[in-house]
């Protein structure tokens, strides 16, 4: 398929739609309210047949009044059912969205005669479709869908910069924002009235499943790619600009690889290509993503495997250890109680920093190992002193606790323990002097 | 929609006799359908019980709408072996496993990353929804892919519900609730006390499974009678209801299961005898209409909390006025209390203790002597008398017990002691000391609610 003007259109009109949705989307994941999305776009159904019925005009902007009015009732009521019939906000959300939805289902069923809505396009969209209905804006011709969708973003983009510090705080800290002045639950309530809007303006264009997973998922995948407010909204755009194109491309390309040639659902793809970039962020994302932390929480297995290494040999060279066989790798990797990867690992670690030497595979201290070694074993006695001396630990209570913090003990705090330091620890062995 | 083939009246004026026909179950054909979505109903009420309570309504919303996928795969995998692609059993199957696979997936959402349920739910929901609306834009062009019987599946279809369809859904909502039976107990602790079950050593995360697979059986069932969308309420308006009534578990099971079973047949009967009325919507609208009353009417609902509340205020109130009639004769030593006095004795406007005079009166507490001025009757005296000693004792408790200074007792002691008991009073008195029965002189000078003179 070779791409056309069409295409970018398509993509044009799914990236500002993408990109109206997400950016609301990215406060209610913030404030754990995401389903909201889910929730207006199915109750807006009635809206839009009631509009219908009351005006009996087709004129799109009735329709949107009436989704809007619906879809603000739609956050009011969920509020009410939560308090009044103090119900979870998972089960009140379900409770009013569905009863609006077989509402609306009802009305078009009953009067279908009089009402042409399609509930198929309600859900589907008609992106692939948009750029047929054109209309004219100073002298150019544009598809609706874009000037729809880039007026609520513009909507959107306007508010978030003027209410910014508002949104922010009552995001962050309701009670310290209620304290410090602000409004919360009105500031939850403008945010609502904003995420209601921009859904009905994109779901006629596009339908409302790509509006469900733009609210959502853009907003989570920025979430865990960084902790700071501003750069998570500019992350939230650039995925849902991400989605929307990718998702383009996938509706053109992927269906010739399994022997389909009609393309498939667009809305639909975009919907894959924003998961896609979830699961993208959710795995990848320097900070909090499953291969980073993973690699983190090796890293400081290792660490303290290494540092276990030091201390046990220090203990067999000092011989406060059992046992009169110097010790060999395979002693080492036992008394660790570490996967074999985590003690191969640490052994190499401590060899290439030329803190171990290994003679005919016994595993000796070097003098470099041997400073190391003692200010740890140092940090450990000292310790136990502090354990038993000061909160009274039973004896043999004291070596496991010792056993962690030695591995996370600051020098500053190494300087407060030795206050205590009476050259003995209390199994009666010596304290390791500081370093030389 | 297709039309719908259940429309036995076509005019609407004569909905009764339809009503009734159906009512009587004349109809073979409505016969079959109610008795699907009454099984179906009880089903889903009783799984959806445990669902609510154990705080996961909305992953109905993802498993529900996750379906869309497996139907679409299951759909392609027969065909592509050959098979008859609209068969029932296999559609199901390939629904039932997306529904699992999105329930994994939330979990590990939810388990791995910062993100909260509410995310993970949307996430999934989204994802799967729109990889599932892909498929069925390619089973669309699949020769012999004529995928009108897979719209069902988002709509629903209740009036086509045909013998062996009712079967099916018979007999697994059978087998769904012997199961929750079965397993009651381990199903309450699980809602309850995850991390005291975990604890006890009770396999926490295969119970998780079990009420999982069941809320996607009963979802997938539902789907494909009352479309993805209302067979989410199903599962959660039955469950909400019964809670607004009790909160005991076998009761709130029961109910719900009863409430679900009632409006799917009510729901069911309406369609059938009215033109122009899908089963499945009607269906949730008699649920909502349930849930919408009880929560005005229902044991814990809006209007028995009110009064109740309203009944408390009152009493709260009504002590307020007696124990300041005691205050007073305290003060001025005359058995006669002018309202003047009362007045200043508490922050109140004239008409609000006119009122609450008026009440007092009515309640054989005070008489009037004349417009001016009241007296305790006898009834009046021993009441005042009970609510002056709850407050005095309360007073000199937090003066010698609690360490607060007289000049701040007289606030928390007023909120108190309408609400102590006659044991928590006797022990009052052993603890401080005091005479039996007495009222005990107040730590401050009375008059004024901040006990200032």
């Amino acid at each position: 398929m070779t791409w056309q003007i069409y295409d970018t259109w398509v993509v044009i009109v799914g990236a500002l739609c993408a990109m109206a949705c997400a950016l609301p989307g990215a406060q209610l994941v913030l404030r754990r309210r995401s389903m909201m999305g889910d929730a207006i776009s199915h109750a807006v159904l009635p809206g839009v047949a009631i509009a219908f019925l009351v005006t009996a005009s087709s004129d799109p902007w009735v329709m949107i009044a009436g989704a809007v009015v619906i879809g603000i009732l739609t956050t009011v009521l969920v509020d009410f059912v939560q308090r009044a019939g103090r119900t979870e906000v998972g089960a009140s959300m379900g409770i009013v969205f569905t009863a609006l939805f077989a509402l609306g289902l009802v009305l078009i069923r009953l009067f279908a005669d009089d009402v042409h809505i399609d509930p198929h396009v309600v859900i589907y969209g008609s992106i692939e479709l948009s750029y047929l209905d054109q209309v004219d804006v100073f002298g150019w011709s544009i598809p609706r869908g874009a000037v729809v969708n880039g007026a609520a973003l513009l909507i959107n983009v306007i508010l978030f910069l003027v209410f910014a510090k508002e949104l922010k705080l009552t995001a962050f800290d309701e009670s310290l924002a209620a304290s410090m002045g602000f409004r919360p639950r009105l500031v939850q309530g403008v945010l609502m009235a904003m995420t209601a809007v921009t859904a009905v303006m994109a779901f006629e264009t596009v339908g409302s499943i790509l509006v469900v997973a733009m609210i959502v998922v853009p907003g989570a995948s920025a979430w865990l790619m960084v902790d700071r407010y501003g750069p998570m909204l500019a992350w939230t755009m650039a995925f849902a600009v991400g989605a929307a194109v990718l998702g383009h491309l996938a509706a053109l390309i992927v269906p010739g690889w399994f022997g389909f040639d009609g393309g498939m659902s667009t809305s639909g793809a975009m919907a894959v290509m924003s998961g896609v970039l979830f699961v993208a962020a959710w795995t990848l994302s320097p900070r909090h993503g499953l291969i980073a932390r993973a690699w983190a929480r090796r890293q400081l297995a290792l660490r303290i495997a290494k540092e276990d290494i030091l201390g046990l040999l220090y203990r067999f060279e000092e011989g406060t250890r059992q046992g009169d066989e110097p010790l060999s790798a395979s002693d080492i990797r036992e008394a660790l109680s570490v996967s074999r990867s985590v003690a191969v690992g640490a052994l190499r670690g401590v060899r290439g920093a030329g803190q171990v030497t290994v003679v005919s595979d016994r595993l000796q201290l070097t003098d470099d190992g041997r400073v190391a070694a003692r200010a740890l074993v140092r940090t450990h006695r000292l310790w136990e002193r502090f354990l038993w001396e000061r909160l009274g630990l039973r004896p043999d209570h004291l070596h496991g606790t010792a056993d962690r913090l030695e591995h996370f003990t600051s020098p500053s705090m190494i300087e407060e323990l030795a206050e205590h330091d009476e050259g003995e620890d209390p199994h009666g062995r010596p304290i390791p002097p500081a370093g030389e | 929609m297709s039309h719908l083939p259940l429309v036995l009246a076509s005019d609407q004026g004569t909905w009764w006799p339809a009503f009734e026909r159906a009512l009587l179950l004349r109809d073979a054909n409505t016969l079959w359908v109610v008795l699907g979505v009454l099984s179906l109903g009880l089903a889903s009420g009783t799984v959806g019980a445990f669902l609510v309570l154990r705080r996961r309504a909305l992953t109905s919303d993802a498993i529900s709408h996750a379906t869309l996928p497996g139907i679409a795969v299951a759909f392609m995998v027969m065909v592509a072996f050959g098979l008859a692609g609209k068969s029932l059993l296999g559609l199901l199957l390939g629904a039932y496993v997306a529904g699992l696979l999105a329930m994994v997936a939330i979990v590990l959402i939810q388990r791995t990353t910062r993100l909260k349920d509410d995310a993970a739910i949307g996430i999934v929901l989204s994802v799967f929804f729109g990889f599932g609306i892909c498929l069925l834009s390619l089973v669309q062009q699949m020769p012999d892919g004529n995928a009108a019987g897979l719209e069902r599946f988002i709509f629903g279809k209740a009036a086509t519900m045909l013998p062996g369809d009712t079967r099916l859904i018979g007999f697994t909502s059978l087998g769904v609730i012997l199961l929750v039976i079965v397993f009651f107990k381990e199903l309450a602790v699980l809602c309850f006390d995850e991390s005291w079950a975990a604890a006890r050593g009770w396999p926490v995360l295969a119970l998780d499974f079990l009420l999982t697979g069941l809320v996607a059986l009963v979802t997938v069932l539902a789907i494909q009678s009352v479309g993805l969308v209302l067979a989410i309420a199903l599962l959660i308006i039955p469950p909400s209801t019964a809670l607004l009534w009790s909160h005991r578990l076998p009761v709130v099971v029961i109910a719900s299961a009863l409430i679900g079973g009632f409006s799917a047949w009510l729901g069911a009967m309406l369609s059938a005898s009215v033109a122009r009325m899908p089963t499945g919507p009607v269906i949730v609208l008699v649920c909502a209409a349930l849930f919408f009353v009880s929560l005005f009417i229902g044991r814990r609902g809006v209007v028995p909390r009110w009064l109740s509340r309203r009944t408390l205020s009152r009493r709260v109130d009504r002590q307020h006025v007696l124990r300041a009639c005691w205050e007073c004769i305290e003060t001025t030593g005359r058995e006669e209390v002018a309202i003047s006095d009362l007045h200043s004795m508490r922050s109140w406007t004239t008409g609000e203790l006119a009122t609450l005079v008026t009440r007092c009166v009515r309640r054989g507490s005070l008489v009037r002597v004349d417009s001016a001025s009241l007296k305790l009757t006898e009834a009046g005296r021993e009441r005042a008398h009970r609510v002056v000693r709850n407050h005095r004792l309360w007073e000199a408790y937090l003066i010698h017990h609690a360490d607060i200074a007289p000049s701040h007792v007289d606030r928390d002691a007023d909120a108190i002691e309408h609400v102590l008991d006659e044991d928590l009073i006797v022990q009052l008195e052993h603890l401080l000391g005091a005479a039996a029965g007495e009222v005990p002189s107040s730590p401050h000078a009375l008059g004024g609610s901040g006990g200032a003179a």
